[in-house]
Parts: structure tokens; sequence; C-alpha cells
């Protein structure tokens, strides 16, 4: 006699797995430092792919965002890491009961939505994954899905966007020739001292000479990037101590933990930073 | 007063005793030390502690520094406090060290300055800082160097020269302030061309000098303050200090617009008056200035003409010189059109064109065509290493830790590299001979540690479904029995990034079998490193005292292993003494450049460190060595330490406790277990 099943049923269970792709509802601030956008809408009409790069914490991800609503695609944002696998990408089985039931990995999903794929720090990848994105990123638009023997055509709106920082100066972490040829790039860089200031107020609501300070403090640590510090203070990093600011922390404080100890750990390093913050506030 | 003090306090006998212990006669460089015990016996308990023990320390390096600091510690004592006092003896010492015992005789005898040294900031103190603080200033690197006397900081625009200390309530921020004006001087105009001539003109240059430099500092000052607030308070308390006569032209130069043209406007109201004896800022060395100017100029368009020519040539432009190329860049420096083609510099390039417009407030057009190829060299001078025939300067010199004074010696040990003549170049193969066995065994158990994907089936989570599992559990579950979970694929990698550098003890106490075991140890190593594929670097190690350490360069990371390096380790040989302190901290230094996530340092020797004549052999070098271990773990390095003695062990859990360590009773099985060693160490 069979036993009465009280699994649910597994098309509805997956559902729950399955990524959720949806359009952004609100417009994320993104202030355009050049032509980016223009470029971008061009590559996104021509389905071209498109290779962002600049140092952390310049907008990279903020200018994702953006686009997505702007052209209103769903987008898909995986963080690559050295562990990332080709199955985390694309899909895999899963056991439902005694039973395999595939489930898209979130290229997949995207490919099939006609979303907009974001696949931040592509070079943290390792080598092998990064490889199933060329089919994706050539005139073929199409993800090989080995498993189920599947090719799956990308949606009309389909775009692959992966970012990097060539900050990194590790030979292990470099984008090979194959992968960055099939890639529109686009440089970012911190905005000039004007707009960053005017991104700090937007973003935080300090006032703006406060804001320019917090710019002057960037500039300052910019100048020690490879003598010592590895990047200098990013937008970011003044975006969190313009809102600390903004919530009534005092000016050196936030900028000392938003700003001084969020770049290294060496106490020297440390200090003078301290000290050009000192300077400036 | 409680009658335990007195108790406790040393009676006439037992100081005796001590100050026997210290100088071992009773006469020291003809005096009796009744005077000492006249000052010691009144002196309570920690007073009499204090000097004893630090007596005691400077007799080690002097003895009659040791009796000077016994008799003056009762003074000493009243007008400081103990971790005062204490500094005052270091400063004495550190002036023996550099200077000899007279300036540390002056040094002690001197115990007011002694209570200022105490309070004082030292340059070499906050050097590091005050580096990062200009560079950030200013963003291309300039030197820090303590100056000359008390003639005032001055800069020639590579080197900020500054006071060697400072004794003021807010010594940071007066050497801050002091650094920013330095570097404003570079910064804002201050040596624009034909300065030299200009102040000839005015007569008395050196008068003009002195006097420009106060009005630069109002003016640049003012500059500042605009920029960066903050320095503010410590800018105004240093031109507080300037002399009245100077009054008149502060407004003029406080303008934005002000240029070092009106600072020349001004002078010649002030050359009837002779400038201070003592100002913040020394006289302007115009000369010098200019000379690192120009060379400095020279430099920047080289390296920036040689970016554009690997630019053009990048670009497949032809760089014949005869077809013109257009090329320019924004004022800023931000860009660089090549053909009208927008470009990005590479970073020595646009570092070289800022400094450029730092220096003459634009890219001079003679830039903007590129150089020819081998224009300029900038390795040329780290060719062939010196030959121990031609150093005269020591290549590295390292600061040593003397665990009495608890402080480094300053710049103490003098590191030369030298090169092992090449040695007999069958010895290798002679040796992979007698050990093909082992040498098999070993590239066997590597090689099953390379870089590569793990397939590790039945985990709890993973990557892939794995089907074997999968089939056995609905195969137990539909039996009834428990069925395993653990049903998938995962892949593990475990990459290497691992740099490995070697120290081999190469002293006098090796001779014989020790060294033997040691090549033939270095032989089975590299065999094993060879399968693995990680960076490794050997270097061998003598020396003869603190101005003579040897590192003998055996394979360096970049070399790789062929016969060069084979025959090197045939020639190590037994030389002289075992300072184990400096190699340690060069080799840090080495690892700390290699780019891996992880950096390993392993010492093998014979025992304890030992070097001629002077204290090292004793617990000094033990102490030495030891924190210099402590100095590689805090950088990121981890050390182990390969000892083969046969009594050792009481001393080495101390010295070697940063690092890990095993000691081998019998030299004979160095070369066997070397390579198990690493093995452990890494995976």
């Amino acid at each position: 006699m069979a036993i009465e099943n009280t699994q649910p049923r597994l098309s509805s269970e997956l559902h729950a797995l399955a990524p959720q792709l949806e359009t952004l509802g609100d417009e994320p601030y993104y202030r355009p430092c050049g032509g980016e956008v223009a470029l971008f809408e061009a590559a996104w009409r021509r389905r071209l792919p498109v290779l962002l790069k600049g140092p952390t914490g310049c907008g990279k991800t903020r200018f994702v965002e953006y686009m997505a609503w702007k052209l209103a695609r769903p987008l898909v944002t995986v963080a690559c890491h050295d562990d990332l696998s080709t199955a985390d990408l694309v899909g895999r089985y899963l056991l439902v009961g005694e039973e395999t039931a595939w489930l898209d990995g979130p290229l997949t999903a995207a490919v099939r939505a006609g979303a907009i794929c974001y696949l931040d720090e592509i070079v943290e990848a390792r080598k092998d994954t990064t490889v199933v994105i060329h089919p994706l990123a050539d005139t073929r638009r199409a993800l090989p899905v080995e498993k189920r023997g599947e090719l799956v055509h990308a949606a009309d709106g389909f775009m692959l966007v992966v970012s990097y920082n060539p900050g990194y100066q590790s030979v292990l972490k470099e984008l090979k020739q194959s992968t960055r040829q099939r890639f529109v790039a686009i440089d970012f860089d911190y905005p000039s001292a004007a707009a960053e200031a005017e991104i700090v107020v937007r973003e935080t609501g300090v006032a703006a000479d406060v804001a320019q300070r917090l710019v002057r403090v960037a500039e300052l640590t910019r100048n020690l990037k490879g003598q010592g510090l590895n990047e200098g203070a990013s937008t970011r990093l003044l975006v969190h101590a313009g809102h600390l600011i903004a919530d009534g922390v005092a000016e050196r404080e936030a900028c000392l933990a938003a700003i001084a100890r969020a770049l290294g750990d060496d106490a020297e390093m440390a200090m003078a930073i301290d000290d050009l913050i000192r300077a400036v506030f | 007063m409680p009658s335990s003090d007195a108790a406790s306090r040393l009676t006439l006998d037992e100081l005796k005793s001590r100050l026997d212990d210290i100088f071992y006669l009773d006469i020291v460089g003809g005096r009796s030390y009744e005077r000492l015990l006249d000052a010691l016996v009144l002196l309570p308990r920690p007073k009499q502690d204090f000097a004893l023990h630090w007596g005691k320390v400077a007799a080690r390096t002097d003895v009659e520094i040791g009796y000077l600091v016994i008799q003056l510690a009762p003074e000493a004592l009243r007008t400081m406090a103990q971790p005062q006092a204490e500094r005052w003896v270091i400063a004495a010492l550190d002036e023996y060290d550099g200077k000899g015992a007279r300036a540390a005789v002056a040094s002690l005898r001197d115990i007011g300055a002694g209570a200022r040294a105490g309070t004082a900031l030292r340059l070499d103190g906050i050097e590091a800082r005050l580096a990062h603080f200009v560079q950030g200033l200013s963003g291309r690197p300039l030197q820090i160097a303590a100056g000359a006397g008390g003639d005032g900081a001055w800069t020639d625009t590579a080197t900020l020269h500054l006071p060697a200390q400072i004794a003021a309530a807010d010594a940071v921020g007066r050497y801050k302030a002091l650094a920013a004006l330095l570097w404003a001087q570079t910064r804002y105009g201050t040596f624009g061309a034909g300065l030299e001539e200009t102040l000839a003109a005015v007569g008395e240059p050196a008068r003009a000098s002195a006097w420009l430099a106060l009005l630069e500092a109002l003016r640049l000052s003012a500059r500042l303050a605009r920029d960066l607030p903050g320095l503010g308070a410590a800018l105004a308390d240093l031109l507080a200090e300037l002399p009245p006569q100077l009054d008149a032209a502060r407004a003029t130069l406080a303008r934005p617009a002000a240029s070092v043209a009106d600072s020349l406007a001004w002078l010649p109201r002030l050359m009837d008056c002779a400038p201070p004896a003592a100002a913040p800022f020394g006289p302007l060395r115009a000369q010098l200035a200019m000379q690192a100017r120009a060379e400095r100029i020279a430099q920047d368009k080289l390296v920036l003409r040689r970016a554009i020519a690997g630019l053009v040539a990048a670009l497949g432009k032809a760089g014949s010189g005869e077809t013109a190329i257009d090329i320019a860049m924004a004022a800023d420096a931000g860009e660089l059109r090549i053909d009208g083609e927008v470009v990005a510099l590479p970073p020595d390039g646009r570092a070289a064109a800022q400094s450029l417009i730092h220096d003459l407030g634009e890219i001079p057009p003679e830039c903007m065509t590129p150089a020819g190829p081998g224009a300029w060299t900038p390795t040329a001078h780290d060719g062939a290493g010196p030959t121990a025939a031609t150093t005269t300067a020591a290549d590295a010199v390292y600061d040593e830790w003397d665990y009495r004074r608890r402080a480094y010696r300053r710049r103490w040990c003098h590191l030369y590299w030298r090169d092992l003549p090449p040695g007999d170049a069958a010895y290798v193969a002679e040796v992979r001979r007698r050990y093909a066995l082992p040498i098999r065994q070993i590239r066997r158990r590597f090689e099953a540690l390379r870089s590569e994907d793990r397939i590790l089936k039945r985990q709890p989570d993973g990557g892939e479904i794995d089907l074997d599992a999968l089939v056995a559990a609905i195969a137990d579950r539909r039996g009834g029995e428990d069925a395993d979970e653990r049903l998938f694929v995962r892949r593990s990698r475990d990459q290497r990034s691992l740099a490995a550098a070697f120290l081999v003890d190469m002293s006098g106490s090796t001779k014989g079998w020790v060294n033997d075991a040691e090549r033939e140890a270095l032989v089975m190593l590299c065999e094993a490193l060879e399968m693995l594929g990680d960076r490794y670097a050997i270097w061998g190690f003598s020396g003869w005292t603190r101005t003579r350490c040897e590192l003998y360069r055996i394979k360096d990371f970049a070399d790789r292993y062929d016969e060069a390096v084979q025959r090197r380790i045939a020639a190590i040989e037994a030389k002289d003494y075992t300072r184990l302190g400096p190699p340690l901290r060069h080799l840090t230094q080495l690892l700390l450049r290699e780019p891996a996530k992880h950096r390993l340092l392993v010492t093998l020797s014979d025992g304890r460190p030992d070097d001629f004549g002077d204290e090292y052999r004793g617990q000094y070098g033990v102490e030495d060595t030891r924190q210099a271990l402590i100095e590689a773990r805090r950088a990121g390095v981890r050390s182990y330490c390969v000892t083969i003695d046969r009594h050792g062990a009481d001393y080495l859990k101390h010295m070697v406790g940063p690092a890990g360590y095993t000691v081998l009773a019998d030299v004979a099985k160095l070369p066997l277990k070397i390579a198990d060693i690493y093995r452990k160490l890494t995976s």
C-alpha cells in the first residue's frame, strides 16, 4: 500500500526557491559624470555586454541599478568570490523528496527573463567560471546549460554587465584577454571634487562646506595610494562619514571611524590619515 | 615614614655586593665607589633598584657610563619621574652608540636637558607618520631628515629638514605645521626660476635668504590656513615666534593673491636689520633647492616622455620622429591626446606629469615628443650586485633590540649582500644520486599537495549531486534503513599562494657535518619545492660583529633552480659568526615584497646566536632574535626554526617562542626530515 505523500507539490516549493526578478520601483540616485549613460544605453540597444572598470566605491553598482531602472529591466546582481562555481551561476539539480529538480541559477534566470545580469568583481570568480559567460558575451547570446543539455537563448533586453577593479596589482587577479575583449569598457573614477561634494550632500544631507571638506580629505588620502595605502578613500566612504555627521557624530570622530580606520590597519598610516583629517577639519 | 620602607632598603653591605656584581672591582677608572655608596644608601628602595638596574645596563656598554648613571641617578630621580629617567639613560646610551663616550657623558651630566629630552618628541619617533602626512599633502614623496643643529627647518624641495626633537606642548602639531610649511615652499612657488639671481641682486644673499624664509612663512601659512583650516592653531603658534619687524608685512602677504614676488618686494625693507638668531625656519637654501628641482624636472621629463613613447608604440603610431604625431595634454595632466585619441597615462607617467606641474605650473612642450627607446633605464644601477671588494657603504642597516634597555639600538647592524663563488657543478647531481629513493618519495608526496581541484564526495552540501550517494540513499530508505544525508559533491581547491624564504646558518660552528647536512637538506628541499611550484628563496648568513653582517644569495625568489643556483648550494661553507637578528629582519622585508597570501620564513641553524667579542652570544642575542621573530609575526610573516642542537632546548623555547620550531638531535636526519617539516608547515 502506498504511503500518502505529505510532501508539498514540487512546483510550488521550487517556485519559492527560484530567483525573483523584479524591476526597480524608485529611481536610484545617480549623478552622471560624463557620457556613460548614453554609452550604456547604446550598448544595450545594440546588445553589447559592458565592462565597468574602476576603484571600489566609486559608483559602479549604483550606476547599474540606475540604468536598470532607466531601461525598465529587472536586475540580477551576483557578487563574485573565489569559490563561485559554474553551478552557482547557471543552476543545479536539487533534491526534493527522492527526486531531483532543476533550479535555474541567477545567470540563467536573467537570460530567460531578459534581465540585466551584473557580475560584480568578476576577477574574483574562478577562472573556469568566467568562461561560461563567453557565449553570452558575443553574437551567440546563448547560455549552454550542459547538465540539462539545453541551450538557453537570451531573451530580448538581456544584458551582461561585469565590473572589476584594476587597482588589484596581483598577477592572479587579472582578467583574461579572451574575456575582456568581449566587452565595451566604461572607465569609472572618483567624480570631480565638485561632483563628489554634490553626491555627498545629496546622499547624506550634510552641509555643502562639510561635504567639500570630506572631499578634500579623500583627495589627500588618494595621494597616499601606492605609498602604503592600496586605495584612497572612496566616494562610498565619504558617504558613510557624511551619514555619521548628519546623525550628530562629531566631524573628526566620523572621519576617523568611516575613513581612517576603514582604510587600513597600519597604526602609523592611521595616525597620518588622522593628521590629514585634522588638518582639514 | 613607615618602617617597612627603611627595612626593605638595601644596606651598605648589600649595596656593596651589588656594586661588586656590576663593576667586578672596587675601583672604577681610578675612583673608589665610596661615593656611589654614599649616594645610594639614603635612597628609598625603588630608587636604589632603579639606579642599580640602569647602572648595570649602562656598565655593559661602558663601565664609566655605568658609574656615572649610578652617581647621577639620585639627582636625576629628584627632577624626573622614573619613565623619564629611563629615557635619560637611553638617550645617553644612544649618544654613546652614535658619537662615543664623551657625548654620552655630556648627555648624562646635563640632567636638565635630560629632563627636557624626556618630554621632547624625537623626530625618529614620528618620522614615518610625517612622511605619510606630507605624501598625502603633496602627492609625491618627500624625504624627511633631521635638520642640522639650530638652523631651523629648511628644504631643498626633495627633503624636508626638520629639528631632531621638539620640546613643546603640542610637539606633534608643531612638526606637522613645519612640514606643511616646507611642503608649501615646494608647492606654491617659493623656488621659482631665477631665485638665486634675485637674492644676489638684493645684496648680502645670506641675510636675504634668512628674511625671505620668514616672509614666505607668513605668506604660505595664510595660504595653508585657507586650505587646511585644522592646521591654523599650530601655524599661528609658529608665526607668533617671528620677529616684530615682519608685522607690517603680514596683511599684504596674507592676501589670497600674494605670490613669492610680494615676499621679494618686502625684502629690501628688512635688509637693514639682522635676521633673528633663532627662528623656526632657517635661511632658504636656494642653490640646493634649484639643483634638486632641476634634477627632478629632468627626471620627470624623461619618465613622462618614456611613458608617452610607450603609449605611441602601443597605438601603433610610427615613432620615427619624421611623421609628426600630435600629442597634447590637458593643463591639469588629467587627459592626454595622441592624434586626437584620449589615452590614459600609466601611473608613473601620470605622477611625473603632476610633479612637473607642481614644479613648473605646466607640462613643458618638449615633453610632448616621445623619448626614444633606452633613453632612460631606471634599473641600470641594480644589475650585478656589489662585490666585497667594492662595497664601502652597507647595503642595509637594521635596528637591534637591546633587552636591557628595552629599546632598539638605532641603525645598529650593517648588512652586506655577498655572492658565493660558484662551487662544484657535480655536487647536486651526486646528492640526487645518493638520495634517489627518498627524493622519489618526496616528489610523490608533494605531488598530492599541488594546487588542483579536488572533488570531495558525500558532502552535506555542495555544487553537484553525488549520484552514487543518492542511489545508495534511496536504496537504503526503500530498504527501511536510515539514509545517509550527505548527497553532494563539492569541489575544493587549495590554492597555494605561498612564498617561503630559507635562511641558512653559515657560521663557523657549522663546519663539517652540519654544513654537509645543510647542503644536502637544501638539495632535497629544492626538489620538493620545484614539484610544488611555491615561490622560494634561499639565503645564507654569517658575519663578524655588528658592522659586518653578511647575507649570501643562494637563490632569490626570481632565480630559477638552475645550474648557477646548484653551484651556489655546493659552495655553502662555514664562515664566521651567527648574528641572527639582521638577516631575519632583512628576509622579512624581502618576503613582504612577495605577492603571496602566506609568507613563511624558515631558519636552519645549529644553535644559539653568537657573535665575535660583544655580548651577542649571551641573553642579548637570544632576546634580539626573539624580537626579530616577533617583528616578523607582526608583519604577517610566519616563521619557523629548525635547529640542530643536542643540548639546546633550554633557551630555544624562549627564543623561538614567537615562531614554531623543531630541534633535531641528529644532524644526519636533517636532509630526510626537512621536506616533511615543510610539508607539515604548508599543508
